[in-house]
C-alpha cells in the first residue's frame, strides 16, 4: 500500500518528463528537413572541399595528403592564379560601384514616377529572371561583329563598330555591362528601402528649408544605408562569382582578358581534373570575400544607422 | 495705424480653398480669417479635409484654386520654406539617425544660420520643453511625450509666424495626452504665435482652441468659439459631433407659430413643447423641424410633466454620472445622462421631460433656428469670443 503511494508520484515525474521531452523535442522535428539539407548540402561539401584542399586529389586516381601544398603553389608558383585574380579585381572594381549608382538611380526615377511605373518596374527586373544562357545569347547577338545589334546601331551614324568580344581590352568591358542587365534585383531592393522611409521626414526637411540635395544627403543615402551596404556586400559576392556570362561569351578570352577567378577554379576541376587544387582556389576565393565583407561591414558601420541597434534607454517613463 | 499692421503679423486669411484627389473634391471652397496670436483647432470627422487644408496651408499640396495670406503676404504660391511656418507631425517624423540636437539644428543649419545662433536657439526650445538633458539620444531612445516635444522643439527653433500641428497626441496614450495638451496651452501663452491644430478629439479642441473650425465634408459647418459651437451650433452636424454623449434629436411638427416662437407637437412628443424665445422667420409651417437637446438636459421626471415615455434599454454607470439609452415610444433612441447614484435600471419604464430652455431647433435643412440664450450662457460666450489678454511674449516679439 505505502509502496504504490510512492510510486504514484514518481509515474507521474516520469509521465511528465516524457511530456516535456516531447514538446521540447517538436520544434527540431519540424525543421528538421531544413536542418538535414543544410548538413548534407551546404555544411557537408564545405567541409569536405576544405579536406580537398590538402590533398592532391584527382577525380580518377589515388589521392594524396599535401597539407598547404596547393594553396603554396597557388599563391607561388602559379601566374595564371594572380591574372585571374587581377582581372576579377579589375571587373569588381567596376561593376559593384556601376550596378550599385545605376540601380540607385533607378530606383528613384521608378519612385518618384507618376506614370507607368509598375510597367517599368517589370521591365527592369525582368532580365533578372531570365536564364544566364539565355542572357548571353542576346547579348552575343547584341556584340556579334557583322550582325550586331550594336554595332548595326553605330554604323547608322556612321561608325565602324569594333570587335566588342575578339578584341582583348574591350572583352572585360563588354562582360560588364553584359552583367549590369541584371541590375534589376539590386534595384528592387533599393526602391523597397526608398518606399519605407516616410515621407513625413521629407516634408519635415522641406518646411525647415531643407534643399532638395541635402534631403538626398542627409534623409535618402542614411536611412537607406543598410540596404546599400546589402546590395554592396552581394554586388562583391556576385562580382567574385562571375563565370556564366564570360564562360560562354568569351570562354575567357580574347588572349585571356576576361578569364575571371571563377573560371580559372572550374578549369582546374572540371578540364584539369585536380578537384585538390580547385577546392583550394575556392576556399581562398571565400577568405577574399569574407574579408571584403567584414572590412566593408567594419567601415560602415560608422555612417549607416541601423534602427534595431540603438538600444532605448531603460527607465525614462512619460511624466 | 502701426498697431494693425502688427497686429495682422501673422494673422491668416483664406479665400475660396480647393483641393481635388483626382476626381475627388476634398476642400470645396474653404474661406477662413484667423487672427494673430489665435489658436485654432480644425475639427472633424475624418476624411472632412482637416488635414489637407493643413497642408494647404504649410505649402505641401498643390491647391486647385483660392488664396492663403499670411501677414500681408500672399503666400498661396510660396514654397513652403518661405512661408515662415513650422508644421508638427502626427508621426513626429524625427529623423530616426540624428540626436535630438541634430533633429533640432539641422534646417537651421542648412539654411546658413550661425553655429552660435543655431545654439542659442536649440538650447533654449531644449529648455523650454524640458528636452535638455535629452539632446545627445536618438529618437528611439525616447519615450513617446519626448519625442514629441522634440517634434514640438523643432518648430520652436524655427521661431516661426505660424505654428502647424498635425493630430499631434493622437499617437499618445490617454493620460499622456491630458499632460501635453495641458504643455500645449502653456507653451502656446508662453510663445504668443498663431497655432493651428488638427485633430478630430473634440476634447482637445474645445480645451486648446480661442476658436474652432468644424470641417465637414470638404466644407467649414461652423467656426466659432468653443462654448458658442456648444451652445450655439449652426446645423444639425456640429450638434451631433460636439458634445459627449452626443446632443438628442427628434423629429416634430410645428403646432403653433408666432412672432416670439413657436409649439412643437407630433413625432413621439406626448404633449407639446412651447420654444418662446425661437426665431420663428426661418420657420414654415408645413415643414417637419428636428428638436435636438443634450443629454445632460433631459430629465427624468414624472408621467405628468413628462414630454416624452420611453424603455431603458441600458444604463451605463460612468460613477459620477450615469448614462441611460432610452427607446422612447413611437420610435427613437435618445441618451440621458443622470447623477451617477440614480436608482434607473435596463427595463425600466421612464418619463422624459424636454426643459424648453435647452431645447435646440433645427429647420429640414438642418440649420439651427437661432434661439435667445439665458443671460449667463450668453455671457460666458460673449467673454469667450473676446478672448484674454496677448501674453507678453508675443507683446516683445512684435515690439
Amino acid at each position: 500500500m505505502d509502496m504504490a503511494a510512492h510510486a504514484g508520484p514518481k509515474v507521474e515525474v516520469v509521465r511528465r518528463r516524457r511530456a516535456n521531452a516531447g514538446r521540447h523535442l517538436a520544434p527540431f522535428l519540424f525543421i528538421s528537413p531544413w536542418i538535414l539539407g543544410f548538413l548534407f548540402f551546404t555544411l557537408g561539401p564545405l567541409c569536405f572541399s576544405l579536406t580537398m584542399s590538402f590533398f592532391d586529389w584527382p577525380v580518377v586516381g589515388e589521392r594524396t595528403f599535401v597539407g598547404l601544398d596547393n594553396y603554396r603553389s597557388m599563391f607561388m608558383e602559379d601566374p595564371q592564379f594572380r591574372e585571374s585574380l587581377w582581372i576579377t579585381v579589375k571587373f569588381a572594381a567596376i561593376y559593384v560601384p556601376f550596378n550599385i549608382v545605376m540601380s540607385f538611380l533607378l530606383a528613384l526615377l521608378l519612385h518618384h514616377a507618376t506614370f507607368a511605373s509598375g510597367f517599368f518596374r517589370t521591365v527592369f527586373y525582368l532580365p533578372s529572371v531570365i536564364s544566364g544562357v539565355a542572357l548571353v545569347t542576346i547579348w552575343s547577338w547584341i556584340y556579334s561583329r557583322e550582325y550586331g545589334l550594336l554595332n548595326f546601331m553605330l554604323s547608322l551614324v556612321g561608325i565602324d563598330g569594333p570587335n566588342w568580344l575578339g578584341d582583348p581590352s574591350l572583352a572585360l568591358v563588354a562582360i560588364i555591362v553584359a552583367s549590369l542587365w541584371g541590375l534589376g534585383g539590386t534595384m528592387l531592393i533599393l526602391l523597397t528601402g526608398l518606399k519605407a522611409i516616410p515621407k513625413e521626414l521629407y516634408e519635415a526637411a522641406t518646411v525647415s528649408g531643407v534643399p532638395a540635395w541635402a534631403q538626398m544627403l542627409f534623409i535618402t543615402l542614411p536611412m537607406l544605408g543598410p540596404m546599400l551596404i546589402f546590395t554592396f556586400i552581394t554586388s562583391i559576392i556576385s562580382a567574385f562569382q562571375q563565370l556564366t556570362i564570360a564562360l560562354l561569351l568569351t570562354k575567357g578570352g580574347p588572349l585571356g582578358s576576361t578569364y575571371f577567378f571563377a573560371m580559372y577554379i572550374y578549369d582546374n576541376a572540371f578540364k584539369y581534373f585536380d578537384m585538390g587544387y580547385a577546392a583550394a582556389g575556392s576556399w581562398v576565393m571565400f577568405a577574399i570575400v569574407l574579408t571584403l565583407s567584414l572590412v566593408v561591414m567594419r567601415w560602415s558601420a560608422a555612417w549607416v544607422y541601423y534602427e534595431g541597434e540603438v538600444r532605448p534607454v531603460d527607465g525614462d517613463r512619460d511624466a | 495705424m502701426a498697431a494693425c499692421r502688427e497686429e495682422s503679423l501673422a494673422a491668416i486669411r483664406i479665400d475660396n480653398l480647393r483641393k481635388s484627389f483626382g476626381s475627388h473634391e476634398i476642400l470645396k471652397g474653404i474661406d477662413l480669417e484667423i487672427a494673430d496670436g489665435e489658436f485654432v483647432c480644425f475639427l472633424g470627422p475624418s476624411g472632412c479635409g482637416k488635414s489637407t487644408l493643413l497642408r494647404s496651408i504649410a505649402g505641401l499640396e498643390n491647391l486647385d484654386g483660392g488664396s492663403i495670406r499670411l501677414g500681408d503676404r500672399d503666400i498661396t504660391d510660396l514654397p513652403s520654406a518661405r512661408r515662415d511656418i513650422a508644421m508638427v507631425f502626427q508621426n513626429y517624423a524625427l529623423y530616426p539617425h540624428m540626436n535630438v540636437r541634430k533633429n533640432l539644428s539641422f534646417g537651421l543649419a542648412l539654411n546658413g544660420m550661425k553655429r552660435k545662433e543655431i545654439d542659442r536657439r536649440v538650447n533654449n526650445a531644449a529648455e523650454i520643453l524640458r528636452i535638455t538633458e535629452l539632446l545627445d539620444r536618438k529618437p528611439r531612445q525616447l519615450s513617446g511625450g519626448q519625442r514629441q516635444r522634440v517634434a514640438i522643439g523643432r518648430a520652436i527653433v524655427r521661431e516661426p509666424k505660424l505654428f502647424l500641428l498635425d493630430e499631434p497626441l493622437s499617437n499618445l496614450d490617454a493620460g499622456l495626452r491630458v499632460t501635453m495638451r495641458v504643455e500645449l496651452a502653456v507653451l502656446h501663452e508662453r510663445l504668443g504665435v498663431t497655432m493651428i491644430y488638427v485633430t478630430h478629439d473634440q476634447v482637445e479642441a474645445m480645451t486648446l482652441s480661442d476658436r474652432v473650425v468644424v470641417l465637414d465634408k470638404g466644407r467649414v459647418s461652423q467656426f466659432g468659439t468653443p462654448l458658442e459651437l456648444f451652445y450655439r451650433p449652426a446645423n444639425l452636424f456640429v450638434a451631433g459631433f460636439i458634445g459627449s454623449p452626443r446632443m438628442n434629436f427628434l423629429p416634430a411638427g410645428v403646432a403653433e407659430q408666432s412672432a416670439t416662437g413657436v409649439t412643437l407637437a407630433g413625432g413621439g412628443l406626448s404633449r407639446p413643447v412651447p420654444l418662446d424665445t425661437c426665431s420663428s422667420e426661418q420657420i414654415s409651417g408645413d415643414r417637419p423641424v428636428t428638436l435636438g437637446i443634450r443629454p445632460d438636459k433631459l430629465e427624468l421626471t414624472s408621467p405628468e410633466e413628462a414630454h416624452l415615455a420611453g424603455t431603458v434599454r441600458l444604463v451605463e454607470r460612468l460613477g459620477t454620472e450615469s448614462h441611460v439609452h432610452i427607446r422612447v415610444e413611437g420610435g427613437g433612441d435618445l441618451t440621458a445622462v443622470v447623477r451617477g447614484t440614480h436608482p434607473v435600471a435596463s427595463r425600466d419604464q421612464v418619463h422624459l421631460r424636454l426643459p424648453p430652455e435647452h431645447c435646440h431647433l433645427f429647420d429640414a435643412e438642418g440649420t439651427a433656428i437661432a434661439r435667445q440664450l439665458d443671460p449667463e450662457t450668453k455671457a460666458l460666450i460673449d467673454n469667450k469670443k473676446a478672448r484674454g489678454a496677448r501674453a507678453p511674449v508675443l507683446e516683445e516679439r512684435h515690439a
